[in-house]
């Protein structure tokens, strides 16, 4: 066997294990993140507080977390291993808004910072804004 | 309970978003805003509701909420005001989540700089 044949042999049987393992590690640290902000917004609740502000709470205090981890540096590492399980939970818009911020603060508060913030989260909220917008459209077209 | 229905709902939306990540040429940038209108469009046909039943606080942690809440405000905007109401509505709900990540986004770069 040369060593063409061995990497395609390596390629080929070594990404889907890799596929399982990030699977699985997304799984469960974005369950962690559940079961975090599950605490937060229980204790919150014991203040008696409405499950809407609750959650509000619950939110906010994930973003300020993420984005404080962003800042050591802490968090870089996180995405590495663990990928969409921190992505796809709220702390991931906070992370993308925080460390475009920290990435381009050299350049400047207004054309650095303030022109970049929006760099990742923009799409999101782009996206987000739009489907929606059509979705409503399209619910009132059809159900008045 | 609630602590594992929570679990389950956000580790399954993460999973399904990693393995879309590893078996595409999608970046997260593209998961994310895919989330965002999948989340809208859930809401749209009535099946976000059944997510925010299993998990009242899980639903609304992964970035699929966004999409719901955006959808359902600019909607009950509609209601309340007219036209005018899915514009002025659309970003209610979500404000909590947008204005903390700016305010703390910006508040923290003053304090650390980037590594490289």
């Amino acid at each position: 066997m040369n060593k063409k044949e061995y990497e395609k042999l390596v390629k080929k049987y070594s990404p889907s294990e890799d596929k399982l393992k990030n699977a699985l590690m997304a799984f469960v640290s974005g369950g962690i993140i559940g079961l975090i902000s599950t605490i937060i917004y229980v204790i919150f609740l014991k203040f008696d507080m409405d499950s809407v502000t609750s959650t509000a709470y619950t939110i906010v205090i994930l973003i300020l977390a993420s984005s404080i981890l962003t800042g050591i540096g802490f968090f870089d590492n996180l995405v590495e291993k663990f990928k969409c399980g921190i992505i796809i939970p709220i702390t991931g818009f906070s992370h993308s808004m925080t460390s475009c911020a920290i990435d381009n603060k050299k350049d400047g508060f207004i054309t650095g910072l303030g022109s970049n913030l929006f760099k990742l989260a923009g799409s999101v909220l782009l996206y987000g804004t739009f489907s929606a917008f059509i979705l409503v459209v399209i619910k009132v077209i059809f159900n008045g | 309970m609630i602590y594992i229905n929570a679990f389950i709902l956000v580790g399954l939306i993460s999973m399904i978003g990693q393995i879309i990540l590893d078996n595409s040429k999608l970046t997260p940038g593209h998961i994310t805003s895919m989330f965002v209108s999948i989340g809208a469009l859930l809401s749209f046909l009535g099946l976000y509701d059944k997510l925010i039943e299993f998990s009242k606080i899980g639903s609304s942690i992964p970035i699929t909420s966004f999409g719901n809440l955006l959808y359902k405000a600019a909607l009950e905007g509609y209601y309340s005001k007219g036209i005018i109401g899915i514009f002025s509505n659309m970003l209610t709900t979500t404000s909590a989540g947008i204005s903390a990540s700016i305010i703390f986004a910006f508040i923290i770069s003053m304090f650390f700089n980037s590594k490289d």
